[in-house]
């Protein structure tokens, strides 16, 4: 639990500097940074074993802390009668497995959301543009282009074509020329806001488990040192200080970015 | 402070043996002394009981000084009682007042199977401390004085402070989940901590993990409540040093 709940933790910081990609720039810009770091994500074959780590991590996570809540459940069949276990220990660290399911929800309704339109349905469209110029005669003329992600400008009409999901080639002598990559930004952008009837909720529900994840890491950080041995009196009131401002620093930057793009 | 006496209420866990079902039964017990120890009050409402021709209720004590670790008790929902660093038997009635209900339950653990009314079976304690909490010696007659070993001050006195456990499971009692970890922890440190106990470190831990594990004690979430209600203070950072004990004995030892 320990091993796996500070791996989840790295993941964490990292999917939140990618996700922060998403305010700290805007326009045109913002949608290039953010869909060059999901390009990179789903690309970087170091990425993808870490996401595979990850994978498994969450899973081990979960399933032995079901497992370990089972037996401790077991240990005591019968309750007391009366119980006052909020002298002696925090609320967050008796609620522990609650708020690890509910993170768990979290996740799965996440990963619905945008992993799995990016990676199994592949609902994302590609990253193009319009560009419209006047022509010789003062007409303006628009054409589409597919942005590739080393900067090169691709036509979207029938002399190139879109395979394997994002390769693209020329039509006739079936020649790869570049890649493009999808445009999640835009989905993410459409799925919190104002125009989206749903997305008040969706924006609701995502704080909500901000709060639910940064109590289950008010004690999950500095418990995972302890069960790894790691209790020494020179290094506790770091841990424990570390831990705490991890667990309001993290969710807290990862909430405001849904409530900022369902404010613009 | 003048003696004074109050009036209170009793919810008490009834039990006839481990095969029956219990439940709480309610008592009024007039013109209890503040001054009394709670166990001194039982003893009362024990004799009122007797009088009455009624079956008394069955208790853990003995020293009654605090260091035996026979009395338990969970008291209006905490181990030992309201108050912090002391065993039932040095709770004292003036923590109590006038016209109060208190609650008092046996330890609820599996590993704890209750004997008769609040009486406890904690041998499962004995067979984890069996398992390994010992140091072997060989009594040929030239054994060696243990002062002759150097042992820093500070080694010592954290094994003090870790041999100070007395057993009596309030750890257990008050752990959300039944963990033994402060226990057991408190008993692989006093060893691990000193020269004598190395020889046999690496068996010691497995061996005293695995007796806890199959006596059925739940698992440590680091909750810290065993460190509070503990009377003699043991410090969690005896169950870090278990793990640390623990996971160097299990990538080296060939068992």
């Amino acid at each position: 639990m320990a091993l796996t709940g500070l791996f989840l933790c790295t993941f964490l910081v990292g999917h939140l500097l990618g996700n922060l990609q998403l305010i700290l720039k805007t326009g045109e810009e913002g949608r290039r940074a953010f869909n060059e770091y999901a390009y990179f994500m789903s690309h970087n074959p170091a990425i993808k074993i870490l996401s595979w780590v990850t994978y498994i991590s969450i899973l081990f996570h979960a399933i032995d802390g079901i497992l370990l809540t089972i037996q401790n459940k077991k240990a005591r069949p019968i309750p007391y009668a009366r119980n006052n276990p909020s002298k002696n220990s925090s609320t967050p660290a008796r609620y522990m497995a609650v708020l690890g399911t509910l993170v768990l929800v979290f996740i799965a309704t996440h990963m619905a959301n945008f992993w799995y339109k990016m990676k199994i349905s592949e609902e994302v469209p590609m990253h193009s543009f319009i560009v419209s110029v006047p022509d010789q005669s003062g007409q303006i003329q628009s054409q589409e282009f597919y942005y590739t992600h080393n900067l090169q400008l691709i036509p979207k009409d029938d002399n190139f074509s879109v395979k394997n999901g994002t390769d693209l080639y020329m039509s006739k002598m079936n020649i790869k020329i570049g890649e493009g990559y999808r445009d999640l930004h835009t989905v993410v952008m459409q799925f919190f806001s104002k125009d989206n009837d749903s997305a008040l909720f969706a924006v609701l529900f995502y704080v909500l488990s901000m709060f639910v994840l940064s109590f289950h890491l008010w004690h999950g950080f500095a418990s995972a040192f302890q069960s790894l041995g790691l209790n020494h009196k020179k290094y506790n009131a770091a841990i424990g200080f570390i831990g705490k401002g991890f667990a309001i620093l993290v969710p807290l930057l990862f909430a405001i970015i849904p409530i900022i793009i369902y404010l613009k | 402070m003048a003696a004074k006496s109050i009036n209170i209420t009793l919810k008490i866990w009834r039990q006839k043996n481990a095969n029956t079902k219990g439940a709480l039964e309610t008592y009024s017990l007039n013109e209890v002394s503040t001054d009394s120890s709670f166990l001194e009050m039982l003893d009362q409402l024990n004799e009122q009981l007797i009088n009455e021709r009624k079956e008394p209720i069955a208790f853990d004590h003995d020293c009654r000084e605090g260091i035996c670790g026979m009395c338990s008790l969970y008291i209006n929902g905490r181990a030992h009682g309201p108050e912090t660093g002391t065993t039932t038997c040095q709770l004292h009635m003036r923590m109590f007042s006038d016209g109060d209900t208190i609650y008092v339950e046996p330890w609820r653990s599996r590993a704890f199977p209750i004997v008769k009314d609040l009486v406890v079976d904690r041998s499962a304690f004995d067979r984890i401390q069996q398992a390994g909490g010992f140091v072997s010696v060989n009594t040929s007659g030239n054994t060696m004085d243990a002062n002759s070993l150097p042992i820093p001050k500070d080694d010592a006195d954290k094994a003090f402070e870790a041999a100070a456990c007395i057993g009596c499971g309030a750890c257990v009692a008050s752990c959300k989940n039944g963990s033994a970890m402060l226990f057991v922890g408190a008993k692989v440190s006093q060893y691990a901590l000193l020269p004598q106990g190395k020889v046999e470190a690496r068996d010691r831990v497995l061996n005293m993990v695995r007796q806890m594990d199959e006596e059925g004690f739940g698992n440590c979430t680091n909750t810290g409540a065993c460190e509070v209600e503990c009377p003699k203070g043991i410090s969690l950072e005896n169950i870090a040093r278990m793990n640390r004990e623990f996971l160097k004995a299990g990538l080296s030892s060939e068992k």
